[in-house]
């Protein structure tokens, strides 16, 4: 206990010392002419959970997937602007973006296991990038990783199952851990709970909590409460703009813009 | 508010509405039943006529004869040396063949006016070759009598198949009244008889007198090495191109334009394939003519776009969502490709590539213009490159080349190769078929 409370003030110490793990100044995102993304400026805390919210369509995935370069693999998207991780320019010309998604990890809104194993879906980060010298440092990975996607008890005996055999919670668990195996510093989550029950949804929002601990976590979601219950803070995006981004309970208590009000209340959406 | 009004009508009793549409979907079905019903007639039209008229070539007449293997004809030194022995010819052999047959008539107890030479001449031409093969193989066999089974000629097959009669014999002077009574006698007696002919599927094509001795072998052999040559071209060509096409190439007007033209080359008659094989790897490139190298070239060419289609199909259909999978653990696209999307992909790569080689099989046109047919009665190639390199023939190509020739006997063999080609082509859809069942859609 005593320790908890000494690494959470370490923490504290440390995100005023580096006040920003990724810092976004003026991106602006292009899906051929549409524009999607609109001079966007944030600045995301390390061993904080930012939650996006905003309505359908209005750019969040977009804008997520900005951070580990995703939208790479769009043909027609363009992405305009800078985007600083620990204060490196990740779309600098030097940079691989392989390297990069290995350490900004990323949970799709739909589970997508690999059609292998549950072992081979969370080995298979740790083997391309070599984080383990034996199958002994490999065992101990994944076995880590689920434990922290909080699935280990339920699949412990079934490793060698295929991972489209579990449940839709089952299979978004066994993705985080699958994104955790990898030890990155920063995970992105699209809509990781928008296919899970209640249950399942508590599970994994408690696992974010835990996630802050060592990982700057953002995660889009269509649910007020969740953001409410999970992030520290909040970002509201509107047809493609950053309308307000602050303290999650300030937002939600006192928005300063008409248009988070009237969506945080449900009157736009 | 409009008050929605009950129309009043039972749920029991059809209206006119519904009657006429029941009627248009009964008929619908009729149309439906009826295609199918044609379809299927024109297949057991097909397979019926295919089995009855190429059964026969399956089978084969054989007269058993114990032919004394005279030393005094065979090997005058009698010192067995080979070289010695390989000069006598088969006409060497011939007199011995026809001592062998008077002894079977008489003891038979057969009478007939037939000289020994006429009764030889029951023999196929290819029995004393057989023979002669037979003692060179084995010299020491020279001084036994052995008793051996000859082919007949084809005139005496067809008696037995139903093909000959006596009737039609009138003008046909390679046989007489004669010879056909004392073929019914050793039919009597048990010495000739028709019996299942291995040959017909291991042997090599045998020249036009002697059609009885022919066999699909050799050729079966060209079409094997053609497609051996198919298979190492186009698989790894063909997925690579598409795999660069799906996965790495922009999407601008130039892979436009590529993705056009192989679908335009998925329709381009196989002839002209041909003659673009006989300009660039014959005239141009001087490989051998009628070699299975060069037939399975062209065909290469042609079983490409059929091969590039069906993997970039099979490469669309996997998820996207698994691509965004691996990239997003960090897995580099090529990482992503090999690992994830072509084991995926893989069942449908490979039914394919079945199917495009079940095509390729089947082809015929190409292989005209590059001289891959013709009379090939080589033996079985000793080897790769020799199966590569030598004059060769391939299965449809024998076909054509059986249905051709003037002798009914030839005729029945075309329709016995199409057996052996159909089974092969049948066995390999159900190969690509039972893989697609096996393996469809594991995410
Ligand atoms: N691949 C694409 N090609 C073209 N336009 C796209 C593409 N993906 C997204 N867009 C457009 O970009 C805009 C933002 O989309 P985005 O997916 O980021 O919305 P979102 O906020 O995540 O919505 P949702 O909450 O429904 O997931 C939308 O107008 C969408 O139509
Ligand atoms: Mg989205």
């Amino acid at each position: 206990m005593r320790d908890n409370i000494i690494s959470e003030k370490d923490v504290m110490q440390n995100q005023t010392a580096h006040p920003a793990k990724i810092a976004a100044r003026n991106v602006q995102v292009y899906y051929g002419d549409t524009h999607a993304i609109k001079d966007v400026n944030v600045d995301i805390e390390a061993n904080t959970v930012t939650a996006f919210i905003g309505p359908s369509g209005c750019g969040k995935s977009t804008f997520l997937r900005c951070i580990n370069r995703m939208n790479d693999t769009i043909d027609v998207c363009r992405v305009e602007g800078d985007i600083r991780i620990d204060g490196e320019d990740i779309y600098d010309r030097k940079v691989d973006p392989v390297q990069l998604r290995a350490k900004v990890g990323m949970v799709f809104q739909k589970p997508n296991p690999f059609p292998k194993s549950i072992y081979d879906n969370v080995a298979y980060g740790p083997r391309i990038h070599g984080l383990a010298r034996n199958k002994a440092e490999l065992d101990d990975i994944v076995e880590k990783a689920l434990r922290r996607g909080a699935i280990w008890n339920e699949v412990k005996d079934r490793l060698h199952a295929p991972g489209t055999g579990l449940s839709g919670g089952q299979q978004q668990r066994l993705c985080i851990a699958r994104a955790v195996a990898t030890e990155p510093e920063v995970l992105l989550m699209d809509e990781p709970c928008s296919a899970l029950d209640p249950i399942a949804t508590a599970q994994v929002e408690e696992l974010i909590d835990e996630l802050r601990q060592s990982y700057s976590v953002v995660i889009v979601t269509h649910s007020m409460q969740q953001a409410a219950r999970v992030s520290q803070k909040t970002a509201f995006f509107h047809l493609g703009n950053l309308v307000e981004f602050g303290e999650t309970d300030k937002i939600f208590t006192a928005p300063e813009d008409p248009r988070t009000e009237s969506y945080i209340t449900g009157r736009i959406g | 508010m409009t008050d929605i009004t009950p129309s009043g009508a039972s749920l029991l009793v059809q209206d006119a509405r519904t009657q006429k549409r029941n009627r248009a979907e009964a008929r619908f079905k009729m149309y439906g039943l009826a295609a199918i019903a044609v379809g299927l007639l024109m297949l057991v039209i097909l397979l019926t006529t295919i089995i009855s008229r190429g059964t026969g070539a399956f089978q084969q007449t054989y007269v058993t004869l114990e032919v004394p293997l005279l030393e005094a004809k065979l090997d005058k030194k009698g010192n067995r040396d080979l070289a010695d022995i390989k000069k006598v010819s088969t006409f060497g052999y011939a007199p011995l063949m026809k001592a062998a047959f008077e002894e079977k008539v008489a003891a038979a107890g057969i009478e007939t006016s037939l000289k020994s030479k006429q009764m030889a001449a029951l023999l196929s031409k290819d029995a004393a070759a057989t023979l002669r093969n037979y003692v060179l193989q084995d010299v020491d066999v020279i001084g036994q009598t052995i008793e051996f089974e000859f082919l007949t000629n084809s005139r005496v097959d067809g008696y037995l198949k139903g093909r000959v009669s006596r009737d039609s014999m009138a003008n046909d002077k390679s046989i007489n009244a004669a010879q056909l009574d004392l073929v019914d006698a050793l039919i009597a007696d048990g010495s000739l008889r028709k019996r299942f002919n291995l040959d017909f599927i291991t042997g090599a094509d045998a020249s036009d007198q002697r059609p009885e001795a022919a066999g699909m072998g050799v050729a079966m052999i060209g079409s094997f090495f053609m497609m051996l040559v198919v298979l190492a071209l186009a698989l790894p060509i063909g997925v690579a191109a598409s795999i660069y096409l799906e996965e790495f190439a922009p999407k601008n007007w130039i892979t436009d334009i590529i993705e056009v033209n192989i679908s335009n080359l998925a329709a381009v008659p196989s002839i002209v394939f041909g003659i673009l094989g006989l300009a660039v790897f014959i005239n141009y490139m001087h490989l051998p003519n009628s070699a299975p190298l060069v037939g399975g070239l062209v065909l290469t060419l042609m079983t490409l776009p059929t091969i590039i289609i069906s993997t970039r199909a099979s490469l669309k259909s996997v998820p996207p969502s698994i691509r965004d999978a691996a990239l997003g653990v960090g897995a580099s696209k090529m990482q992503s490709v090999f690992h994830h999307v072509l084991p995926l992909a893989a069942p449908g790569i490979l039914t394919g590539t079945i199917i495009g080689l079940a095509q390729a099989l089947g082809e015929t046109a190409p292989l005209l213009l590059i001289g891959m047919v013709g009379f090939i009665a080589s033996n079985p190639p000793d080897g790769i490159t020799s199966g590569l390199m030598d004059p060769n023939s391939a299965m449809p190509a024998q076909i054509y080349e059986w249905a051709k020739r003037a002798d009914p006997a030839f005729y029945e063999r075309a329709w016995g190769g199409i057996i052996i080609l159909l089974v092969f082509l049948i066995t390999m859809n159900a190969i690509a078929v039972l893989l697609r069942r096996r393996f469809e859609r594991r995410w």
